[in-house]
C-alpha cells in the first residue's frame, strides 16, 4: 500500500508550470530543493517550462566539486531532468553575459532568451514557481 | 475563486508566514476558497508544536491551527523538507525510530505532489518566501 | 489579463525590484510588500525608477507594512495605490497570475 506521501499521478488538466530559478548553489538550499520539485512534478505530466536567471544560472554551470566544502553535488541531475520530459530549459541572456559565462560553460543545453523575450515567455505561464 | 498559499520560510525569521497568515484570512473573508496551505523549505517549521514565543508576541504556529479548524484548511507539510529539518508527525517519528514527534494540531505530512496539485487545481498559487 | 508580480525586499538590500520592473510587461501590476514598501516612497534614489515605471505599470504597496515600518502614506509616490490584505487578495484575482520575485 502507497505512504500517504507517495502520491498517485493526477488525471486531470494540463497546466502550463513555469520554474524560475534565480539563486545560485550551496549558499542556500533553494536550488537544490527547488530541483527536488521538478523532479517529482515531471510524474504529473504538466507542461513544464525551466528558466535559469539571475544566480540561478550557476545552479547549471559545468566542473562543480563539492569535496572540500562537504556538500552533496547535485549538479548532474540536471542531465537527468530530459529524461523527465523536463526539454524546455531557458537561461537569460543578460544573467549569463553579466556573470562573464556562455552556454559553453553549462552542463545542459539550453534556449537562450533576452529579458523581453523571458518576460513574453512568463506572461505565457499560468502557474509559476520562482525560487 | 480557489486559491493555493505556498510558505516557503519558517515563523518570525521572516515576515513571509505572518504575511501569509493575512492574506489567507483576507481570502477567506472575501468568500474565496483555500485549496491548500504548503509549506516547503524552512516553510515547515511553521508545523512544530513545540514553539513558546513570549507571551505578549503572537503565536504564528497556533494561529496556523486555529486557522485550519475554523476553516477546515489543508495544510500540508513537504515532507522531504521536513525529514531535514527534523518537523516529525507521530507516524513518521516511528517510521524514523525516533523517541517522540513534534507536528502541530490541523498540520499534516505529504509529498512535494500535493504542491503541484495545488497549482492545478487552484486558480492561483500565492507564494511568500524570502 | 497580464500577471501580477509582487516584491518583498527593500531595493537596498536586494535586487528584485529592479528585476520585477524589468521582467513587467506593459499593463502587468507590481506589489511592495513586507520590505518592499521602501521603494514606495518619496526622495529615495530608488524614486525615480519607480515614477518612470508608473508609465507602463500600476504599483500599489500594501498599507499596513507601511505604517508598520512608520512611514506615513504620505510619503507614498503619487500615483502608487495603497492597498490592504484585502486589496492584496483582489489583485491576486483580478490578475492573471501571480510572480513572487524572492
Amino acid at each position: 500500500m502507497a505512504e500517504p506521501w507517495e502520491d498517485d499521478e493526477l488525471e486531470g488538466p494540463v497546466r502550463k508550470f513555469m520554474y524560475v530559478n534565480r539563486r545560485a548553489p550551496y549558499g542556500t538550499i533553494y536550488a537544490l530543493e527547488s530541483l527536488e520539485v521538478v523532479l517529482i512534478a515531471a510524474a504529473f505530466e504538466q507542461d513544464v517550462t525551466l528558466v535559469f536567471m539571475d544566480d540561478g544560472v550557476y545552479q547549471i554551470k559545468k566542473e562543480q566539486n563539492t569535496e572540500a566544502i562537504g556538500v552533496k553535488n547535485f549538479s548532474p541531475t540536471y542531465r537527468a531532468l530530459e529524461g523527465y520530459d523536463v526539454e524546455k530549459l531557458y537561461v537569460e541572456k543578460e544573467s549569463l553575459e553579466s556573470r562573464g559565462l556562455t552556454t559553453e560553460d553549462l552542463v545542459v543545453p539550453v534556449q537562450v532568451v533576452n529579458k523581453d523575450q523571458l518576460a513574453e515567455l512568463m506572461e505565457e505561464q499560468e502557474v509559476i514557481l520562482s525560487f | 475563486m480557489k486559491l493555493s498559499i505556498l510558505v516557503n520560510e519558517g515563523p518570525y525569521q521572516h515576515q513571509s508566514a505572518d504575511t501569509a497568515i493575512q492574506f489567507t484570512k483576507a481570502a477567506l473573508e472575501r468568500g474565496h476558497e483555500i485549496f491548500r496551505v504548503f509549506f516547503y523549505h524552512d516553510g515547515v517549521n511553521n508545523g512544530t508544536r513545540f514553539a513558546v514565543p513570549p507571551q505578549d508576541d503572537r503565536n504564528i504556529t497556533e494561529q496556523w491551527t486555529a486557522l485550519a479548524k475554523e476553516h477546515d484548511l489543508d495544510l500540508v507539510i513537504c515532507i522531504a523538507a521536513a525529514q531535514r529539518r527534523g518537523i516529525l508527525d507521530e507516524n513518521e517519528a516511528k517510521r524514523q525510530g525516533k523517541d517522540g514527534h513534534n507536528m502541530a494540531d490541523g498540520f499534516r505530512i505529504s509529498g512535494l505532489g500535493q504542491l503541484i496539485e495545488a497549482g492545478i487545481q487552484a486558480d492561483r498559487l500565492v507564494i511568500f518566501g524570502d | 489579463m497580464p500577471m501580477l508580480h509582487t516584491v518583498n525586499k527593500s531595493p537596498f538590500e536586494r535586487r528584485t525590484l529592479d528585476t520585477a520592473l524589468r521582467h513587467a510587461v506593459k499593463g502587468a501590476a507590481i506589489l511592495l510588500i513586507e520590505d518592499g514598501v521602501y521603494a514606495a516612497f518619496d526622495g529615495t534614489v530608488v524614486a525615480d525608477k519607480v515614477k518612470a515605471a508608473l508609465k507602463d505599470n500600476k504599483i500599489y504597496v500594501l498599507g499596513p507594512d507601511v505604517t508598520a515600518r512608520g512611514m506615513s502614506e504620505h510619503c507614498v509616490i503619487d500615483g502608487l495605490e495603497v492597498v490592504d490584505y484585502g486589496g492584496f487578495v483582489d489583485l491576486v484575482t483580478e490578475y492573471d497570475k501571480v510572480q513572487s520575485w524572492l
